[in-house]
């Protein structure tokens, strides 16, 4: 019979979820920056937004 | 009985440990700050008015560009990384960071750089980043590092670039002084990487990496490091008397240039071990300083020109 307290799949080590978190933080982070940077640009070109130049 | 042990396999999925810390390291973030520093530079030399928003985003671009560029090279370069002393500590041969992990981060910072830039500035400056990532990883990395010495001569081309991708970025176009520019950085790149190819050939020869020391020989090399900064000195210089740069820049240019003749015509006269090994030094620490002097008083002049108009 299997043993019901044993969980099922990968158990991840703390070093490995601590290193996880910190690097979802960070994809968090550079997502943000992203859509910061589209609003600010998309406030700074008004209605110029969509021509872009070659 | 099967001819395989699977005992002896590992099925279990590797799980990173790699923090934060080991990414920025793969953006070979020292590059990218000279990077960053002299596209500043075009950016701010380009004429008419640049939104400040648009220049942060032109350069946070390039240099995110950079930084997949320098993850790309690690990927592609992890196994002579191994074997060089100046490289093993890198991500990926210290078991850090995988390969396909390093090409994934890679691919998808460049992709990013290249589309916001295109998106949100001009696509010129776009087009010019991709090219540039693409010089640097296929055509240095992979097609020419280990195939000729001539390698970071040609190869120089992607490191010069970052300024004249500010400059399109700001004004659509190219013009003569982004490309001053980058000849400034494409005659400076052989004697700076010759001189650490210098000190560093038995580790280039282990990893197999055909640098002009390996192949050539040490005198061959300080030969071609007395002609390349006599070209260097020629190309920093001239902007001046052509009228492309001015006064501050003109005199700063002449007195640096000196040093730096000097000290490669010291590596070039100096052939015992101990002797030929400070002056190899003291030229690389020097051509580090060089560049960055030469932008930063580029840059001084463009902010003095501005504060006050009726000196020029």
């Amino acid at each position: 019979m299997a043993d019901k307290n044993k969980p099922d799949g990968i158990v991840l080590t703390e070093a490995q979820k601590r290193s996880r978190r910190q690097r979802s933080i960070a994809i968090a982070l550079a997502l943000g920056v992203l859509v910061v940077l589209f609003f600010a640009v998309t406030l700074v070109k008004g209605p110029a937004v969509l021509v872009r130049p070659m | 009985m099967s001819v395989v042990d699977h005992n002896a396999i590992d099925f279990s999925p590797r799980i990173s440990e790699a923090d934060v810390a080991d990414y920025i390291a793969l953006l070979k973030p020292r590059v990218m700050s000279l990077v960053v520093f002299t596209a500043l530079v075009g950016l701010v030399m380009a004429p008419g008015h640049f939104h400040p928003v648009l220049a942060f985003t032109s350069i946070l671009c390039i240099a995110v560009g950079a930084g997949a560029s320098g993850a790309l090279n690690m990927w592609y370069e992890s196994d002579i990384d191994a074997l060089m002393s100046r490289t093993a500590n890198r991500p990926i041969p210290r078991g850090r960071i995988t390969r396909p992990e390093a090409l994934a981060f890679g691919m998808t910072l460049a992709f990013f750089a290249v589309m916001t830039l295109g998106i949100l500035v001009n696509w010129f400056a776009g087009a010019l980043l991709a090219f540039t990532i693409f010089f640097y990883v296929v055509i240095y990395t992979i097609a020419l590092k280990r195939w000729t010495a001539q390698n970071i001569v040609i190869g120089g081309a992607a490191g010069a670039l970052p300024p004249v991708v500010a400059w399109t970025a700001a004004t659509g176009s190219l013009s003569v002084e982004p490309i001053l520019l980058f000849l400034i950085i494409f005659f400076w790149t052989p004697p700076h990487f010759w001189a650490l190819a210098l000190f560093r050939s038995d580790d280039y020869a282990r990893a197999g990496v055909p640098m002009l020391p390996v192949v050539a020989g040490a005198d061959a090399t300080r030969l071609q490091i007395l002609l390349y900064t006599i070209a260097l000195v020629a190309v920093a210089v001239a902007p001046w008397p052509l009228g492309y740069f001015d006064a501050i820049y003109g005199v700063t240019s002449l007195i640096l240039s000196a040093v730096m003749l000097t000290l490669a015509i010291e590596v070039y006269r100096r052939r015992e071990r101990g002797q030929a090994l400070r002056a190899t030094r003291k030229l690389f620490a020097f051509s580090i300083f060089y560049l960055f002097a030469l932008f930063a008083t580029l840059l001084i002049e463009v902010v003095v020109r501005a504060i006050a108009p009726s000196i020029w």
